[in-house]
């Protein structure tokens, strides 16, 4: 009832001075919408590298011949020969955490169709690539296991090789191409997946079975790389242990050797990027909280001039019986009053903001809910902080004092 | 028995500045009884304001008595006070203290916003009561700004009406006005007072005094005369006698 009453009288005050507290709530209303509009970009790009990843084949798991080579003494992992077929078979019947699984053998070189030529590189793999790297055809069809056996020469191109070699717009499944002067045979077309996350085009690819790579392109025995994808992306981690453990058991690696091979999963490259894109969140919303404190303090100005506007108002509510907390909570609620409907605005512009991001900036953004609840939570934390000193201000004014203040 | 609303015995209030001690009162008794209009007089410097704050509860005696209603305010906290106030007294002031833009009848609520025990209906009802007992039943949605000083301080009488307090405290209320705003304000208070409110005016106007049925002079901290006044003079008639305003072309 009394609480009711206070909080008439402290929308009235709010009321009377809109153009002003209009103003105070700007402050509020701009630190309250930048913080989303930040933090739904800031969401937005993490998702959008997390999912151009999963892009890539999130449950995705590569083997790499040679130690890791994160560290300084960087190994060329194309000279080692480590990895080899065997291995691969093995994996193949051991790793039971993994669905698919293929080897990779690649090569850079000139794709020729008469007078058209464009550099690619050839990667030659097993039908089980399509699945790994989670890519379908536009059309024509995947070589099958039997050509894999047959070392066929058979081929499947991505878009921009077709752009490429094939510009009058010719249907290329069923056409002859030359890689690096040997023949093969268009049988279908990868479709197109753009640019990855770090701007590598995923369609300037020739697909042909690794037997064929191996034996007329490179001329090796050995693999460049074994792909594989776990058999759920909570399994990836699992399988990269077991997947290690089959291989340092093929190798004949004693306890205390170090890997002569480095497996890794998308989930550490996902981490990897997401804390990049989380650190660039972190600056951003420490911006934008800067201007949230600063509303916050022009909440704490624009209620310590009204308390002194108001001081002889104070006295006469004082002296007609309000109580010094009834004084204390009715300057209290202005200021929560301010801030919480300032948070509100906020939280609608910083919407609007968020979708015009969206559709006329083209960044992907993505509104955290989260990021609504907090927000408000601090525009409501605000307004308490930054009103309780004029608050307590006002109702520790003497009655007498207030009354003849002029 | 006539009810005594209020007591003080011996009182005193002495303020320190810095080094110095200044006796504003110095030992004042007197007691006032329900239905009395009595008009507390004195120049400046003579007690009166310090007077006025502790009748009004806004301030506490350094010694002495002080009982309103028959309530000890000696020794009471500032939230106390505050609650003495808000029931038993009703304040007028010479700047009449309200609220801008606000219009009369809130004005009027106001002292029952701090008074749980109102409920909002009974509220706006005995605000209402109290503007058609001042005269301004129908202007109860004007604001200050769209009043005259008269008709303001009206507003300011029924604000002090409306809590039924055992006492209204008048400080200068006629200080503001002109004469004959100021006969019509005294003919008010001559009214209410007849319908047995108890009325304490503090004022440094002579002629005010004359409106009054008891009369207290105050000189350099202490009760100079205290006296009865036999021939209480009616405002109402007072006025008539004034000479007729001449109409504005």
């Amino acid at each position: 009832m009394r609480l009711l009453n206070l909080l008439k009288i402290a929308f009235k005050a709010i009321v009377l001075n809109k153009t002003r507290t209009l103003l105070t709530m700007l402050g509020i209303i701009i630190g309250v919408a930048s913080v989303i509009a930040m933090l739904a970009i800031g969401e937005g790009s993490k998702e959008s590298i997390r999912s151009s990843i999963s892009n890539m084949g999130s449950n995705m798991i590569t083997i790499r011949p040679g130690a890791d080579d994160r560290g300084p003494a960087r190994g060329s992992g194309g000279d080692v020969q480590t990895l080899t077929l065997q291995n691969y078979e093995v994996l193949k019947d051991e790793a039971t955490l993994l669905s698919y699984i293929t080897p990779v053998v690649n090569g850079g070189g000139q794709v020729i169709n008469g007078s058209n030529n464009w550099p690619s590189t050839m990667y030659g793999v097993n039908p089980d690539y399509l699945k790994i790297k989670v890519v379908d055809l536009q059309s024509g069809s995947m070589f099958t296991d039997a050509e894999v056996k047959s070392a066929s020469k058979v081929a499947v191109i991505g878009q921009t090789v077709v752009d490429n070699v094939f510009p009058d717009g010719q249907d290329p499944v069923g056409q002859m191409i030359r890689f690096n002067n040997i023949p093969f045979k268009v049988i279908g077309v990868l479709e197109e997946k753009g640019e990855n996350t770090f701007g590598q085009d995923q369609d300037d690819v020739v697909i042909a079975p690794y037997t064929t790579v191996q034996k007329r392109i490179l001329a090796i025995d050995h693999l460049n790389q074994v792909m594989a994808s776990a058999i759920s992306e909570d399994d990836a981690a699992e399988a990269v242990t077991q997947v290690t453990e089959i291989l340092r058991t093929q190798h004949k690696l004693m306890a205390t050797e170090d890997d002569d091979f480095t497996v890794r999963s998308m989930e550490e490259l996902i981490s990897t990027f997401s804390s990049t894109s989380e650190m660039l969140t972190i600056l951003l919303v420490a911006v934008a909280s800067i201007s949230l404190l600063i509303g916050g303090i022009g909440i704490m100005n624009i209620m310590y001039v009204s308390v002194k506007e108001r001081t002889k108002e104070i006295g006469l509510r004082m002296a007609v019986g309000g109580k010094g907390a009834d004084i204390l909570v009715q300057f209290l609620i202005e200021a929560i009053l301010i801030s919480i409907t300032g948070g509100i605005l906020g939280v609608i512009l910083g919407l609007s903001a968020t979708v015009f991001i969206e559709k006329f900036l083209n960044w992907p953004t993505s509104v955290a809910f989260y990021s609504i609840v907090i927000s408000f939570a601090v525009c409501a934390i605000t307004g308490i902080f930054f009103g309780w000193y004029p608050a307590r201000k006002a109702s520790a004014l003497d009655p007498i004092t207030a009354l003849r203040y002029e | 028995m006539t009810k005594e609303i209020i007591k003080i015995e011996d009182l005193k209030r002495e303020f320190t500045m810095g080094t110095e001690t200044v006796h504003a009162l110095k030992g004042i008794s007197f007691i006032i009884n329900e239905g009395e209009f009595v008009t507390i007089m004195g120049s400046s410097g003579s007690g009166k304001s310090t007077m006025l704050n502790i009748l009004g509860c806004l301030d506490q005696p350094t010694s002495g008595t002080y009982d309103i209603d028959n309530v000890s305010i000696k020794d009471l906290s500032r939230n106390e006070l505050a609650a003495i106030r808000n029931e038993k007294i009703g304040f007028i002031f010479q700047s009449y203290n309200l609220l801008a833009r606000t219009s009369a009848i809130e004005n009027v609520e106001l002292p029952l916003l701090y008074n749980s025990k109102v409920t909002s209906e009974e509220r706006r009802e005995r605000a209402i009561k109290a503007l058609e007992m001042v005269g301004l039943g129908e202007r109860l949605h004007h604001t200050p700004s769209q009043l005259s000083g008269g008709q303001q301080q009206r507003v300011a009488i029924a604000r002090s009406l409306v809590n039924n307090p055992v006492m209204i405290l008048a400080d200068e209320a006629t200080g503001n006005l002109d004469t004959r705003t100021s006969y019509e304000i005294m003919a008010l208070f001559q009214e209410l007072n007849q319908q047995g409110i108890t009325i304490t005016f503090v004022t440094h106007e002579p002629d005010i005094a004359a409106f009054s049925n008891r009369t207290i002079i105050l000189k350099d901290g202490l009760i100079m005369q205290d006296y009865k006044n036999h021939k209480v003079l009616s405002a109402s008639e007072q006025l008539a006698k004034l000479p007729k305003e001449e109409p504005v072309l």
